[in-house]
């Protein structure tokens, strides 16, 4: 074991080992508790029903994100339902010493925006929150996954978690990325090739010279669709790139304490003798935009290829979940991919609703304007993202090019809001999640990245800003 | 938490892959602060289908639910496992589940079984010649039974002693509350907070 070389996911797994047992899971330390109000209540009605306290309330950080209206923040939530759940966290927090950023903070948005631009998202950490894509955390270099309920009341009494040990998965990118193609490009064109099951029981950490080359932004969007995989976690070691991006953040270390971490994170790499369980290489340079077409993220193709025909699938539960997909989707075998029309363009989400993913956007809508009939929704991430948006003009941009400029939440990612497709309307969304009714039900999503959502919204049919006049 | 040994009940065969918990349960029913009352959102949008395998009288009552691979992948939400409990279901068998929403389930006594393809598929061909068919998923012999066939499945000794016994991990977990507070002493100064000292 001593002489064995380690991979990142191993290092920080054994950093944070509190009590390992033979034939028990690891109890693991967590250094960093996300909260928000849909999967919370239950874990803190748990406590109050034992008469526990949260154990470090200091290590903990909650934010409204999921319910929140993108309109009208400053009025009370419309919706009872969705109110009663948000008044529900603003009083667990109250009664259990927890800092939440409410609606309409200056630091509030979607969770796994909020927490790497407070500079609490750090390399070598360990973060959890009842939230499937904490995997977004890992581009930092931490391991970061989604967890249950119960885990969330788990980890509010005790600070730590049992769990086993993952297995690790190498997914190597060689090679430049081609102009116009994005990080989105990549892990929706990875989770085609390697299944929605592909990455499961892993730890993914996604290396290679095209990764390296990414910013912290797009680093994040492939760390967070790891969970479209299958997998746990996904990470990125720490380099140069990120702890430019940390430095001066509110929460990262300072001074002498600056100079340690960063010593520290510099050890944070997979060692060049250490083994993955599995291993996976794409190539950068052949990529292309790419778009799903189906009802899971693994159903995408390149946006230049057609809608595929189910009948030359050869796996028998795949070709019945295609025939599924396309009757859902309202979709024709040998469709162009291309000539797909849609009703709604929906920019935003903790994939990609950053600072660089609405520049990328508002660069392609700069001088253009929206196609008649079509909503295109710009909700960003956070209230940090939507004022830096405004101080650099990025809302004029989307305003004059006719699409609505909103505020922070998870809006229509997942339609718990009142931002949500009627039945039958399609939509291109910089999302994660392109299930059935994800974005309301009976609505159709294609997930793209935000350069072909820029572009969509131009000519109402899925496109790339290479088809722009 | 209930204890799980044994259980032995009729199987509904729901032959589709890649059941997210999106179709578990969607968002919208997740609003709820309890833990109770979420059948009336599980799989929302299938059930308002009369003819989706839920619906049909033959299958009322039946609690052991038989699912094609990747089931519950998706969302993190604990919902989908309290909506498919509080509609009655006991154990879900699938060839393979989301890992979170599998963490979720044995958490909270909901027992899921992983049995190959194959077993799968005899097992959906058996309900649905006879939905009277007695199902019996067995956690101390770790097998499924019915008619004459016996699938054994896997799952590790520590899981299922706690499924077993009805242990709640937060007390078994604050047995250790030394060894956490030792860890905690050696912990980094420079590592986040989200209160600042003075708060
Ligand atoms: S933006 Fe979407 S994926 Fe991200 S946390 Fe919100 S609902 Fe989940």
């Amino acid at each position: 074991m001593a002489d064995k070389g380690r991979t990142l996911a191993e290092k920080i797994w054994q950093e944070h080992v509190v009590r390992s047992a033979e034939g028990e899971p690891d109890l693991l330390y967590i250094d960093l508790h996300l909260v928000h109000e849909v999967t919370s209540p239950q874990a803190f009605d748990g406590l109050r029903l034992a008469g526990r306290a949260v154990r470090r309330p200091d290590l903990t950080i909650a934010t409204e994100d999921h319910n929140v209206p993108t309109v009208n923040i400053d009025q009370p939530i419309a919706d009872i339902v969705s109110r009663t759940q948000v008044e529900t966290l603003r009083k667990n927090c109250a009664d259990f010493g927890i800092r939440l950023h409410r609606m309409g903070d200056a630091s509030q948005g979607v969770v796994h925006v909020i927490g790497p631009q407070l500079g609490l998202t750090q390399p070598g950490t360990t973060i959890v929150c009842g939230d499937s894509h904490t995997s977004t955390h890992g581009a930092f270099g931490a391991l970061a996954f989604g967890i249950g309920t119960s885990e969330v009341e788990h980890v509010l009494a005790t600070q730590t978690l049992p769990q086993y040990r993952p297995k690790t998965m190498a997914i190597t990118v060689n090679g430049t990325l081609p102009d116009g193609v994005t990080s989105k490009d990549i892990i929706l064109a990875l989770i085609a090739k390697i299944g929605t099951g592909g990455g499961q029981g892993y730890v993914i950490e996604y290396r290679g010279e095209a990764i390296r080359a990414l910013s912290m932004e797009a680093r994040m969007t492939i760390c967070n669709m790891s969970i479209e995989a299958g997998a746990r976690a996904g990470m990125i070691a720490p380099d140069e790139t990120t702890f430019a991006y940390l430095k001066g953040r509110q929460h990262a270390p300072s001074g002498a304490d600056w100079d340690a971490a960063v010593a520290y994170w510099r050890t944070l790499v997979t060692d060049d003798d250490a083994t993955f369980d599995a291993e996976v290489v794409i190539d950068a340079s052949d990529l292309t935009p790419f778009v799903t077409w189906g009802t899971n993220p693994g159903q995408g193709a390149p946006l230049g290829a057609s809608v595929p025909d189910p009948s030359t699938i050869v796996d028998d539960a795949e070709r019945a979940s295609a025939e599924r997909a396309l009757e859902y989707m309202g979709l024709r075998p040998g469709t162009k991919l291309r000539d797909i029309e849609v009703n709604t363009v929906f920019l935003g989400s903790c994939t990609n609703g950053r600072i660089e993913d609405l520049r990328a956007a508002a660069a392609v809508l700069k001088g253009r304007k929206v196609a008649d009939g079509v909503r295109v929704l710009v909700v960003p991430g956070s209230m940090a993202v939507k004022q830096q948006a405004e101080s650099e003009g990025l809302h004029s941009v989307f305003v004059e090019a006719g699409a609505e400029w909103r505020s922070a939440g998870c809006s229509m990612c997942l339609g718990m809001n009142p931002d949500q497709l009627a039945p039958g309307e399609r939509s291109a969304s910089t999302s994660n999640r392109n299930f059935e009714g994800r974005q309301g039900k009976g609505g159709r999503t294609h997930l793209v990245s935000p350069l072909v959502a820029a572009a969509t919204a131009v000519r109402g049919r899925l496109s790339a800003p290479s088809d722009l006049d | 938490m209930e204890k799980f040994t044994t259980h032995t009940g009729r199987a509904v065969p729901l032959r589709r892959s890649n059941v997210d918990t999106d179709q578990i349960i969607p968002a919208v029913y997740l609003k709820r602060v309890t833990r109770t009352g979420f059948e009336d959102g599980l799989f929302a949008a299938w059930r308002q289908d009369p003819g989706f395998v839920l619906n049909r009288p033959e299958y009322a009552g039946a609690d052991v639910l038989v699912a094609g691979a990747d089931f519950g992948t998706g969302s993190s939400r604990e919902h989908a496992v309290w909506a498919l409990q509080n509609y009655g279901f006991k154990a879900v068998i699938s060839p393979r589940f989301g890992d979170i929403f599998r963490g979720n389930s044995l958490k909270g006594g909901l027992l899921t079984v992983l049995l190959p393809e194959s077993d799968v598929e005899r097992l959906w061909q058996a309900v649905e010649e006879d939905p009277t068919t007695a199902v019996t998923v067995d956690l101390v012999e770790r097998e499924v039974r019915y008619a004459d066939v016996v699938l054994p499945f896997e799952i590790d000794d520590y899981t299922r002693w706690r499924l077993m016994e009805g242990l709640d991990d937060i007390g078994l977990t604050l047995r250790h509350a030394e060894e956490v507070e030792i860890f905690e002493q050696s912990r980094p100064a420079w590592k986040p907070r989200t209160l600042a000292a003075a708060d």
